[in-house]
């Protein structure tokens, strides 16, 4: 680690560089932006933006659970509550015949009733209530390592699967004929993202982790013209706005977050105006 | 190739229900190779979801059995799909290459496209004269290119039965009859058997080897003539 940060300081010889916080939130941007920039190409091909919002919202519900239990480990709580309610979430769509949008509504606003009344109750709110907006600069060196290794297994999972969930996303029925298993391939998917959501929520917030999921390859969309380049741009945008929203806030005291997502809104409408010009 | 009659799809007592509804009951009927049969029904008549559980995609009762009676032995059936849509908008970044690429193989199609894969696709394409769309956004091809694409991806490996749902909407005449001039060399080629279901009887009286109409169960199977001056037909389409 200490050789990372030699290096940092090293590549980039600024004066935000010389603080540890700068430095791992730094790095830990290097490693969010890019993973949330290429589930967020499937998220939004897939119309899932609603599914992965109501996930992250399910955070505190997690939380709120596993203090009822006595579970010490939050994150280990978080997870395994994302993961049950994003399984659940799946089998309920495919069960039903009604539009995904209201099951994931209905979802989402009873965990977080549930989550808010347990914490409420047990005066654990205020304890808790910075997840809601996040903070990259009190991650840690050890929560840093954990991000890296989701990082390399998710790169794995998206070159061994990403073709697979593309041809279910296109057509399942199709992707079935082909023998692939649809089912078992969402839920896997489901279950990625709810780790990824809830392994980097603390960082990130409840409020704005989804903008940063969706925002990049939105915004890619109305440039790109193929796979390729729909990853490209997106994990480009994600990474500069990532850097750039920490520097800024740096200089400007505007928590980090939220200038990411302000810049991320930015490259939205740029490509967009840039998609009509194309257009015309 | 000429036809060699000798393989057969039985489709035997397929029936399913949804939410305690009967969708479709005993549905029976042979497939032989090198025919084109079509199915018809009123809407509502079950045509989509027999597909779907030929396909095995939902559950349901009853077997699909293909036979080989050159090797007298029952195997597993390839079945080829092409869908009636695909869940792609205009501007989604999805080229043909894409599509086509992420059907058919593993290698990532978000990293550097890969030159033989490349190669085998464009040249499978070309059976179908859609070669040259390969590097065009699928949410940009009229519905005549869309076919063709999604043939050669059903075609690949070539399969002992084909199903098509409702091909041909949202296709001019000309582009109509290249696409069934497309399925006949496909199944005098390569003996393959062809479902497709159809709301165009014109099309259906055109092109079918032969026809079954379906509404709920198979209610009268046969050549077209046959079927259409049924009193099945007269009752299940109120002529």
């Amino acid at each position: 680690m200490e050789l990372i940060y030699n290096i940092l300081e090293a590549v980039l010889p600024f004066e935000f560089m010389q603080y540890t916080f700068m430095k791992n939130a730094f790095l830990a941007i290097m490693l969010i932006s890019p993973i949330y920039a290429i589930l967020g190409t499937m998220i939004v091909n897939k119309k899932m933006a609603f599914f992965s919002d109501a996930l992250g919202h399910s955070a505190l519900t997690g939380i709120a659970i596993g203090i009822l239990l006595g579970i010490t480990n939050i994150n280990i709580s978080m997870i395994i509550f994302a993961i049950i309610f994003a399984l659940l979430l799946n089998m309920v769509k495919n069960k039903t015949s009604y539009g995904a949008d209201t099951i994931i509504s209905v979802f989402s606003s009873i965990a977080i009733a549930i989550g808010l009344a347990i914490l409420a109750q047990s005066g654990s709110f205020n304890k808790y209530s910075s997840y809601l907006i996040g903070d990259v600069l009190s991650i840690s060196k050890t929560e840093i390592i954990y991000l890296a290794i989701a990082f390399v297994l998710v790169l794995v999972f998206w070159c061994t699967l990403f073709n697979k969930l593309n041809a279910v996303s296109i057509n399942p029925t199709l992707a079935k004929s082909k023998g692939i298993n649809v089912k078992l391939l969402e839920n896997v998917f489901a279950i990625v993202i709810a780790i990824m959501v809830m392994i980097s929520i603390r960082w990130v917030g409840i409020l704005l982790i989804n903008s940063i999921m969706i925002l990049p390859a939105a915004s890619s969309r109305n440039i790109a013209k193929n796979m390729r380049s729909y990853h490209g741009f997106s994990v480009l945008f994600a990474l500069f706005s990532g850097i750039a929203g920490l520097i800024i806030s740096y200089y400007t005291n505007i928590p980090t977050g939220p200038m990411i997502v302000i810049l991320l809104g930015a490259i939205y409408f740029i490509t967009l105006s840039m998609k009509k010009l194309v257009n015309k | 190739m000429e036809a060699c009659g000798l393989h057969c799809t039985k489709i035997k007592n397929i029936s399913v229900k949804i939410e305690n509804q009967v969708i479709i009951k005993d549905v029976t009927f042979d497939v032989h190779c090198g025919e084109l049969t079509m199915i018809i029904g009123r809407n509502g008549a079950g045509k989509s979801t027999l597909l779907k559980a030929i396909l095995n995609e939902i559950e349901h009762d009853g077997t699909v059995e293909f036979i080989d009676m050159k090797e007298k032995k029952n195997s597993k059936i390839k079945i080829g799909y092409v869908p009636q849509t695909l869940n792609i908008e205009r501007n989604m970044p999805t080229s043909v290459y894409d599509m086509c690429a992420s059907y058919i193989s593993d290698k990532p199609v978000f990293l550097k496209k890969n030159k033989e894969l490349y190669e085998k696709i464009k040249a499978n394409l070309k059976l179908f004269g859609a070669e040259k769309l390969i590097d065009q956004r699928v949410g940009n091809l009229s519905g005549g290119e869309l076919q063709r694409i999604l043939l050669s991806i059903a075609t690949y490996p070539i399969p002992n039965l084909l199903i098509l749902d409702e091909p041909v909407s949202g296709v001019d005449i000309n582009g109509t009859r290249d696409f069934y001039e497309i399925l006949s060399n496909l199944k005098d080629k390569y003996d393959m058997s062809i479902i497709l279901v159809s709301h165009d009887l014109e099309l259906v009286k055109k092109y079918a080897d032969k026809v079954i109409l379906l509404d709920k169960g198979v209610k009268k199977q046969g050549t077209a003539k046959e079927v259409f001056d049924s009193k099945e037909f007269k009752e299940s389409f109120g002529f």
